[in-house]
């Protein structure tokens, strides 16, 4: 059987240094005396705390609920107590801290009920809320909820589905240890995908340095009488890219304006499913991941770390080198500094590297461009990375739109050939930044915008409708001093006693306004909070609540046409934070 | 604060390693050329270099910019070489200093240093130099001209009379003069055979020179410092109108190959527009880059009143580059069925 590989334009080819981290098999790490659990470990929304502090907690127990569709669950790594929900400083280039469970294991171990499903016997739907509720996010270091990921095009068949354990950065074996030691239950979280997906074919991608990974996930194929097809692809950095495989696997090209599903192709990191099969067929969801711990220790491995356990802890069992100088989460093309070790490790953490001044050199000076177009040769993406470099310093940064600025995918190749060693992909990361940021302020200002010229419009109408009833008013007492002819006076007194009601009218109507104003506030506060917690819920609950409220709607409404309907002006909600 | 940025490896190269390979790239064609008329073009090549060191540290200085950073980069060497490869090299010395000045302090600094000049300083030396003095400029060694270096010196530092050692013409322009003289009635192949100075398919010992430019471009091509769409570019322009006109009237016009190893067609196509900062910079930029530089060199130096067009058309066409480059943006991954 041989697959058809095609070829994606530019990558490099930097030293791998994968084989010092091989040699042992995947250790478990101890216990660590805490475990600092983040709450927010996935893209998307992070997720509501669901303990506090006391409580005492069960492996694999929900500790951080999905906060909506596009988000993932977190969960107690071990059994014991909560000692605080509170910012802790979390494994980011910012070093910023972030919102953690702080566990004390008890040691125990004590796992939460496990309850093993064939998902060929459950909805799709209720899968995919199964995936989001076992934390199941993509495991290759961009942590994007995988259920998200599920669901194809509604046009568009899906035709293959890519389980990537390309590893294509240097240092990083975490995959490769994986499919050697763990591959049958890779090869079943894939077939997991498949069914959600329908695809057609599934295509395993492993860079061709990993020849033991590739015959191992062909026996595990094999054995498990799966027709997936285990693919060796050529070693050039970045064919681990989800893109970059896609293409080499498929010959499809994936823009930044689709989604992989539009092109009928879905991709999925080794560990990603291997996770997903856990999560599914064993209950468990994800508590743990592998992490490779290498560079300049004494002791290079793989390690299985429980999420939360604090960098030093496993940075100590490799022994680092009296010379190093700082540590790196994730590869050396894409990976960033890590500036405080009590981070803990997370989902995201494939790889921690001891870096010496040896091994990672500081950087040359920085040189002017000679526009020589070396970035441009090596781009995945076939960019014009040095164009873009340009606009980029100039701030004009509709130009680094129009250069497509957001096909960059920073895998750093642009960097690595540079003769000027010019830091491009900091370059390109500032352009983002500031379009996202412009962005988001010209969406401020809109809304703002909006809002004004509402309440304008609003106030206007009120000033209308006011001046509308109080002419009503007077009107109908004028009619009614007619009617009584012994109070009949001229026309121009009767303007008098109108004018002396009104002040009492104008007072009311403010008032009910201002009463029905605050209602309305306070359902909008309501409106504003109850969907969160509707969205936890699975798909029969959700339907039952849709129904639910249709009833409520039919006897509202029904309730309120004989009393007069309520002042539409009203019935948009004003923003209490204004 | 310390600020670290991915990624923590990086390739093995350098604005400065990559000069030094273009330097390299020339010592075959430099070879060549000692052999040709001795050694005074190895005091024209010191002459230049340290003549655009001085204007690169002058420079640098007055701009504020760090001196050993940028003086090692080597740019401004590969400048001072192609210049005083590009001049006649029994040149009067200050000749040379004023056509390296040129390139380093108005070309290259005055538009912004390394990276930022929209023309390529030699070739604004060039130019310069021959509209400004168009009699030193053209006066080449006659063929067998047997100097020794100390005459050479002499000749160079303006101590000895120029007068009777110069022929005054290369290939190129005896061949255009002879045409020219001879109304119609003289053939091309009369002239290369009856005249000395043409040897086996060009200018006698100039066309090694060239094979030597040629040799040395080709390594840079494996090496990958250049590509090959420029130089092959203007190697397809310069001899598809030379070709045409060959092959329509071959009494008047000379082949290809006499074109390609003539002046400075060799030099041209893999030192000149193969220029990162000057040229294009998209694949099929360089292309017609290129191919219009060769094409623009031919009409130059075959109907042109200068020996040799390369200069003009290089400069002509660093003019249009930013509108080629912006005319000719490749599509990205995933967008090339798009219109």
């Amino acid at each position: 059987m041989l697959q058809q590989l095609f070829s994606f334009k530019g990558g490099v080819k930097p030293q791998t240094r994968k084989a010092p981290s091989v040699q042992s098999p995947i250790g478990q790490v101890p216990m660590p005396l805490r475990l600092y659990v983040p709450l927010h470990q996935s893209l998307g929304g992070a997720p509501n705390p669901l303990v506090q502090a006391g409580e005492q907690v069960l492996k694999g127990q929900v500790i951080g609920a999905a906060d909506g569709w596009m988000s993932a669950a977190v969960h107690a790594p071990t059994s014991g107590t909560v000692l605080a929900v509170e910012q802790h400083v979390a494994a980011h280039p910012s070093g910023l801290p972030t919102l953690s469970v702080v566990i004390e294991p008890d040691g125990r171990e004590q796992w939460i009920a496990r309850t093993p499903l064939d998902h060929r016997s459950l909805a799709p739907e209720r899968v995919r809320e199964l995936l989001r509720d076992a934390g199941v996010v993509g495991l290759g270091g961009a942590v994007f909820p995988s259920h998200a990921k599920l669901t194809a095009a509604r046009t568009v068949p899906v035709e293959h589905l890519v389980i990537n354990g390309a590893e294509c950065e240097p240092f990083m074996t975490c995959d490769d240890l994986l499919m050697r030691e763990r591959a049958e239950e890779i090869v079943r979280g894939a077939a997991i995908f498949r069914d959600l997906l329908a695809a057609r074919r599934v295509l395993i991608g492993i860079e061709d340095n990993k020849p033991e990974a590739v015959a191992a996930m062909q026996l595990a194929v094999r054995r498990l009488g799966e027709d997936h097809e285990v693919v060796a692809v050529p070693t050039r950095y970045p064919a681990g890219g989800a893109k970059q495989l896609i293409r080499v696997l498929t010959g499809k090209e994936v823009p930044a304006s689709k989604r992989s599903t539009e092109l009928g192709v879905q991709c999925f990191n080794v560990a990603t499913a291997y996770t997903a099969y856990r999560a599914l067929a064993h209950g468990e969801p994800v508590i743990s991941r592998i992490v490779t711990l290498t560079g300049n220790v004494e002791q290079p491995r793989n390690w299985e770390v429980l999420l939360g356990t604090p960098m030093r802890d496993v940075v100590a069992l490799g022994k680092p080198k009296a010379d190093t100088s700082r540590y790196l989460m994730g590869g050396p093309m894409m990976g960033f500094e890590i500036g405080d070790l009590a981070a803990p490790v997370v989902k995201a953490t494939n790889c921690i590297i001891a870096g010496s001044p040896n091994l990672f050199p500081p950087n040359p000076p920085e040189m002017p461009c000679i526009r020589c177009g070396a970035c441009a040769d090596v781009c995945p993406h076939e960019l014009q990375p040095f164009e873009l470099y340009w606009f980029a310093r100039a701030r004009n940064f509709g130009k680094t739109q129009e250069y497509h600025i957001f096909d960059c995918i920073e895998c750093g190749c642009c960097s690595y050939v540079c003769p000027s060693h010019i830091p491009l992909v900091q370059y390109f990361r500032f352009a983002k930044s500031e379009i996202w940021s412009r962005e988001k302020e010209k969406q401020a200002a809109d809304a703002a915008k909006a809002r004004f010229e509402l309440r304008n419009a609003r106030a206007e109408r009120e000033q209308a409708e006011k001046a509308e009833r109080l002419a009503k008013a007077a009107a109908a007492r004028t009619s009614e001093k007619k009617v009584a002819p012994a109070q009949a006076e001229t026309v121009t007194s009767a303007a008098l006693p109108a004018a002396e009601a009104a002040p009492a009218t104008d007072a009311e109507a403010v008032r009910k306004a201002k009463i029905a104003a605050a209602m309305e506030r306070a359902r909008a506060q309501r409106a504003a909070v109850l969907p969160r917690n509707t969205e936890q819920l699975t798909a029969e609950q959700k339907q039952e609540i849709a129904a639910i409220e249709a009833r409520r709607l039919a006897l509202l409404t029904s309730a309120a046409q004989p009393a007069g309907s309520p002042p539409e002006a009203l019935t948009i909600p004003e923003h209490p934070t204004e | 604060m310390d600020f670290s940025t991915p990624p923590y490896v990086l390739a093995q190269t350098s604005v400065r390693r990559v000069m030094l390979q273009v330097l390299a790239a020339l010592l075959p064609g430099i070879a060549a050329y000692v052999w040709l008329v001795g050694a005074s073009i190895v005091l024209q090549l010191l002459i230049a270099s340290l003549a655009a060191l001085v204007g690169e540290a002058l420079m640098l200085w007055v701009r504020g910019k760090p001196l050993t950073l940028f003086l090692s980069d080597g740019s401004a060497l590969v400048t001072a070489w192609l210049i005083a490869l590009a001049f006649p090299p029994l040149a009067p010395w200050w000749l040379v200093v004023v056509g390296t000045l040129c390139a380093i302090v108005v070309a290259k600094h005055l538009y912004g240093g390394l990276g930022q000049n929209p023309f390529n300083p030699a070739m604004i030396a060039f130019a310069v130099c021959i509209v400004s003095f168009p009699a030193l400029m053209s006066q080449w060694p006659a063929l067998g001209l047997k100097l020794s270096l100390a005459e050479q010196v002499q000749i160079i530092a303006g101590l000895a009379p120029r007068i009777d050692v110069m022929s005054g013409a290369t290939p190129l322009d005896a061949l255009k003069t002879g045409l020219k003289l001879g109304e119609g009635n003289v053939d091309v192949q009369t002239l290369l055979s009856s005249q000395e100075m043409f040897g086996n398919f060009a200018g006698r010992g100039w066309e090694w020179v060239s094979a030597g430019y040629l040799f040395g471009g080709l390594w840079l091509w494996q090496r990958r410092i250049v590509g090959w769409h420029a130089p092959l570019g203007f190697i397809a322009g310069l001899s598809l109108l030379a070709g045409a006109l060959w092959v329509w009237n071959p009494q008047q016009f000379a082949d290809p190959l006499f074109h390609l190893f003539s002046g400075g067609a060799m030099l041209g196509a893999f030192f000149i527009v193969t220029d990162p900062v000057s040229g294009c910079t998209t694949s099929r930029g360089k292309l017609i880059f290129g191919f219009s530089a060769g094409l623009t060199t031919y009409i130059i130096r075959v109907f042109g009143g200068y020996p040799d067009g390369v200069a003009f058309a290089v400069l002509l066409l660093n003019l249009c580059v930013p509108l080629i480059d912006m005319y000719t943006q490749p599509p990205i991954f995933g967008m090339k069925n798009e219109r």
